[in-house]
């Protein structure tokens, strides 16, 4: 199993209609900057590399950096807190999104019924909770849909502390895009959108991990 | 349906033209006694032939020691009770007799090892170059009411119905016959597939879906081990017939991506259920849940949408099922206002006015059947849910029974009790039947004491008598959840 980088992972998948914020991948911390610049602050800066899929627990994720000196500075640290076993790495700067909400979609491959995709309540409870719907892809729209009218957390989609209520028809797209994408793709072995904020009650991915049979 | 297995073989296992059993025995504690014994206690009507090693007589039939003795193009279907080791020769035989299925209830195959594996393999093999279809092997036996077959080494022999059953687990024939039995809610067809050597429990599932004498498809399933092909044959059967499918233990495999997230989430029972839901199977939590969901499907009409109301004789039933509808796909309608005052010139003013309609005692002799008919017949509703069935006969068999009966008045005061229970049942079926909306009565005098006008006529109308409210929403739900599955995935065509 080999793994694609975050930013290859999402421009894959962008290819197949999984909505993706507009990010930037950067050399350095002047490159950095005139890319927070240009998408407004505050920011995310990542270490971005195909072999990284653990960003957060080796603190390679810079939240809420609210302007060029931060980003530059964020920049510099991330790319000295490269590994030689990370291979070639950049830095990839995105809007920083607020939400009360994560769910996490994927795809993952069962030994008896093969590629699924699933939809799950996010956050770090994730899988204490585990509200989680699954489909044989490929799906249908109503097989979408179906899948978020069978988490028993339905209180998520509606309005919720303050946010608009999610956008159903944009879940459905980021939904029939994971499906599409390992249905054209019999490579892929696992797919993790995780997570997946409502930004303005549009479902934004700002996570992507794509997995493939080496 | 697998390529190798045709309709034509299943037609054979399930309405054969004559019956064989190999291995017949003289011993009334064994299968090759009993499974004659059940076949002709069940009133089949076709022709019987056994082989014995002694040609003896057992049950009046002549048997015969050599399958060439017995004649050709008459049998269809071999009850197979002999040893694994003489199946191949009583195979070649009975193909050239014409055979075109056969049930094996001999062990010794697929289950006992590496040996029984080739045996079983081999005998497959066997079969398929001489066109014969094998059911089991290590399998309990088949029914078909409409053939008053029961070539079986167990019992029981069910009523008939429309129930078609389907097992990985022959006790679980067993139990869903049973239940049949006990309710009267009858079965069409029923094969416990064995070790499913050729013909696996979908592989049933799919002739049922096209044989008239069935509505619906009830099935255990345990070791999947292609679920895959389950789904994809579950997806192709649902939009004819419904499939209630109950599954015992954890399916092999699981997901192995252990890098993402989402494959630690995705937990086989999860899976599994995602496919069910995705191919439109109704799946139940329990055996008790599946028949009671199955009888449903089979004896009344699909609702057409979901918004429920309940009528009760006393409030705490009706508040309890009111809860259980709040937790299930159903809606406990708001009563509409025509509604209400419908009702309000057949009830004292006590009575609840709102959903769950509850008359709070103040019937007269027609109240509950013109109530019924009100709310029934009322665009609004769905399906109703009829409650308290059965008190007044209660109260008449405790009359019945004790010290002053038949002085006092009491004689007529029971057979009154007796006929409104009986009347009430039959206006449910009557008017489920006009309106072509569920009704569903559930009273625990359903097994509490069956011998009660109520529950005794329902089971005469064909229908299912609700142990509790609970049970009753638990099956409604079932019909609700196909249906909305139908109307998102079928482009909303709903057969009645």
């Amino acid at each position: 199993m080999t793994t694609l980088s975050e930013a290859a992972s999402k421009a894959h998948l962008a290819t197949h209609g999984v909505p993706f914020l507009p990010e930037h991948i950067v050399a350095d911390a002047d490159a950095a900057a005139a890319a927070a610049e240009e998408l407004g602050y505050p920011v995310v800066a990542k270490l971005n590399g195909a072999a990284i899929a653990h960003k957060t627990e080796r603190g390679l994720v810079r939240l809420g950096l609210g302007d060029a000196d931060s980003v530059r500075r964020a920049a510099d640290e991330l790319l000295a807190a490269a590994r030689p076993e990370d291979g070639e790495v950049s830095v990839l700067v995105a809007p920083m999104v607020r939400s009360n909400r994560e769910f996490i979609c994927g795809v993952a491959t069962d030994e008896q019924f093969g590629p699924t995709v699933l939809l799950g309540v996010g956050g770090i409870l994730a899988e204490a909770i585990a509200d989680v719907s699954l489909r044989l892809a490929p799906i249908t729209r109503a097989d979408a849909a179906d899948m978020i009218d069978d988490l028993a957390t339905q209180a998520l989609f509606g309005e919720f502390r303050g946010e608009a209520a999610v956008d159903r028809d944009g879940l459905i797209a980021v939904l029939m895009g994971l499906s599409a994408a390992v249905t054209a793709d019999e490579s892929i072995v696992s797919i993790d959108l995780n997570p997946v904020l409502i930004h303005h009650g549009a479902p934004v991915a700002v996570d992507a991990l794509v997995e493939v049979a080496s | 349906m697998s390529a190798r297995i045709t309709d034509d073989q299943l037609d054979a296992l399930f309405n054969p033209r004559g019956v064989l059993i190999a291995g017949a025995s003289t011993h009334p504690g064994k299968f090759g006694f009993v499974s004659l014994h059940n076949l002709l206690a069940s009133g089949y009507q076709g022709k019987v032939f056994a082989t014995n090693r002694d040609g003896a007589e057992v049950l009046g039939i002549r048997s015969v020691a050599d399958v060439a003795d017995l004649p050709d193009g008459e049998i269809d279907l071999v009850f197979v009770c002999t040893p694994a080791s003489y199946n191949p020769e009583l195979l070649r035989a009975v193909a050239a007799k014409g055979v075109k299925a056969a049930f094996l209830t001999s062990a010794g195959y697929g289950e006992a090892g590496e040996e029984g594996r080739k045996a079983q393999d081999e005998l497959i093999a066997l079969a398929e170059s001489l066109g014969v279809l094998i059911a089991g092997p290590n399998g309990q036996g088949v029914v078909s009411t409409p053939a008053q077959l029961c070539a079986q080494i167990v019992a029981p022999y069910p009523p008939a119905g429309a129930i078609g059953v389907a097992s990985q687990s022959g006790n679980f024939v067993s139990s869903f016959m049973n239940w049949s039995a006990q309710t009267g809610v009858g079965i069409s067809r029923a094969v416990s597939a064995g070790n499913a050597a050729m013909v696996t429990v979908p592989d049933y599932l799919g002739w049922y879906a096209g044989d008239d004498a069935t509505r619906v498809g009830l099935a255990y399933l345990e070791g999947i081990t292609d679920g895959r092909a389950v789904y994809e044959r579950f997806r192709s059967i649902t939009p004819d017939m419904p499939l209630v499918v109950v599954k015992g233990g954890a399916t092999a495999g699981g997901a192995k991506a252990a890098a993402s997230h989402t494959g630690s989430l995705a937990a086989d029972d999860k899976v599994f259920d995602g496919a069910m839901r995705q191919a439109g199977v109704n799946r139940a939590a329990t055996v008790e849940e599946a028949f009671e969901a199955a009888a449903t499907f089979a004896t009344q009409p699909l609702p057409q949408g979901n918004r429920v109301v309940i009528m009760t004789t006393a409030g705490g039933w009706g508040v309890v099922t009111a809860d259980a509808i709040h937790n299930s796909s159903l809606e406990l309608l708001d009563l509409p206002d025509d509604l209400r005052d419908a009702i309000d010139e057949h009830l004292p003013p006590r009575w609840s006015r709102n959903n769950p309609v509850d008359l709070a005692g103040g019937e007269t002799r027609d109240t509950v059947p013109t109530v019924m008919r009100l709310i029934a017949e009322h665009p609004d509703v769905d399906a109703v849910i009829y409650l308290g069935l059965g008190i007044q006969h209660n109260q008449g068999r405790m009359m019945e029974r004790g010290a002053f009966y038949p002085d006092h008045g009491l004689e007529r005061i029971v057979a009154y009790h007796e006929r409104q229970d009986r009347r009430f049942a039959e206006a449910a079926a009557e008017i489920s039947e006009a309106t072509g909306k569920p009704i569903l009565c559930a009273t625990e005098l359903a097994t509490a004491d069956p011998l009660n006008s109520g529950p005794m006529a329902i089971r005469e109308s064909g229908r299912l008598c609700y142990g509790s409210g609970n049970r009753a929403v638990t099956a409604l739900d079932h019909l609700w959840r196909y249906v909305s599955w139908r109307n998102r995935h079928l482009d909303g065509t709903v057969e009645p």
